[in-house]
């Protein structure tokens, strides 16, 4: 059998969480499943997701998918939160 | 809400971006548009890293590095070679930064848009070299710091004006030739959508902010962006078989709001400010009168 050199791997596998120094935090309350968040995040680090215990006051939201942030791979630069229209996302200072 | 942007992924997570990095959103667009039928090539620039040091790849499309000046040529070899095997299916792309497009890789982009290959050239303007530490480029705008144009007691802040490499392109009367900007991804996506409909060479554009090149806070990447295209610094247009549209913005900002929010800019005096106003400002009457032609 012939050795066949390693071709590559997925960069999905890295963890980039310690670049970050501030985390973002969604409050699902005020979340309106506008995915704004999802559409500019630079990282790819938010994710749609359809999870029951994710909810809003509102049942119209509750049926649609809700962004839910990956803290392996978000590298905290805020976009969401400064384009986050209804003010849901909440940037919160790392802890050692 | 409906999903405004194609919804598949083709950039990975884990990629070696800094954080809040333009030009990671504008191949992540470039690439929902694209679709995976797809091969890339990437000359030496910021791109050249974010996928990753080997064995990791960041693009889930096959992906050629070239050398700094060679980007035109490997995309004419590429689509050539694809063609050759029956693969007209996919589409080329080049994917390069503003000194592989408008210094260094000038020639051979200029030479593939004139050989008529089926490719789509993208420039993702950051508007320095920022991948080897923020030097100067013919694509800086004037009055802004950079690495080799330190400010200091004498001033030396970059004083020629940018160069536009997407007129050149219209100028030499290449098929599709856009402007985009990152702050509206929908038009992003239409302008590429376009570009794959039509077989020949295209050209776009992007302008992508730097948080470390440009001096801001990593959160404004899409506000810096929004801001340009509102104060007409970087005005969006397509020029599709012979004609030229300009996007005329409903809401305009002024260019000290756009210069304020960025540490590269903050040693301009008002004179100077009022000279960047005044360029921009001819620079737009040119455009209105090109579309009215």
């Amino acid at each position: 059998m012939a050795l066949l050199p390693l071709m590559y791997v997925s960069s999905e596998t890295k963890v980039m969480s310690s670049w970050r120094t501030t985390k973002p935090v969604i409050d699902y309350s005020k979340c309106t499943r506008c995915e704004i968040c999802w559409k500019f995040c630079p990282d790819m680090a938010i994710n749609l997701v359809t999870d029951p215990k994710l909810k809003t006051p509102n049942d119209r939201f509750n049926a649609l998918e809700a962004p839910s942030i990956d803290y392996d791979h978000c590298k905290g630069c805020g976009i969401c939160q400064a384009e986050c229209p209804f003010g849901a996302i909440e940037m919160v200072r790392e802890e050692i | 809400m409906p999903l405004t942007i194609p919804k598949e992924e083709y950039v990975n997570q884990g990629h070696t971006a800094c954080a809040g990095c333009g030009a990671a959103l504008a191949m992540r667009y470039v690439l929902k548009g694209m679709g995976p039928k797809t091969a890339v090539a990437i000359p030496a620039s910021c791109w050249a890293i974010i996928p990753g040091e080997y064995p990791y790849t960041a693009l889930k499309v096959p992906l050629l590095y070239t050398t700094f000046a060679s980007t035109g040529a490997a995309i004419s070899g590429l689509r050539e070679g694809l063609n050759a095997q029956g693969k007209e299916d996919y589409n080329v792309l080049a994917f390069a930064g503003d000194g592989g497009t408008a210094d260094i890789g000038l020639q051979a982009l200029s030479a593939a848009m004139e050989r008529g290959h089926d490719v789509l050239f993208v420039m993702y303007d950051n508007e320095a070299y920022m991948n080897t530490g923020i030097q100067r480029s013919s694509s800086t705008p004037y009055g802004a710091w950079t690495t080799t144009t330190p400010v200091g007691l004498k001033r030396n802040f970059k004083k020629e004006k940018k160069k536009y490499v997407s007129d050149l392109m219209i100028a030499q009367n290449v098929p599709y030739v856009a402007t985009a900007s990152i702050g509206y991804p929908e038009d992003l996506e239409r302008k590429v959508a376009i570009a794959k409909s039509i077989k020949g060479p295209k050209f776009i554009q992007i302008l992508s902010p730097c948080p470390p090149g440009w001096y801001y806070n990593t959160a404004d990447t899409i506000k810096v962006s929004r801001l340009a295209v509102e104060s007409k610094v970087f005005p969006l247009y397509e020029f599709k078989s012979g004609k030229f549209t300009l996007f005329k913005p409903s809401k305009t900002t002024s260019i000290a709001d756009y210069l304020s929010l960025q540490g590269r800019f903050k040693h301009l005096n008002d004179e100077e400010i009022k000279s960047i106003e005044e360029a921009v400002e001819e620079r737009w009457k040119l455009l209105l009168k090109k579309e009215q032609n």
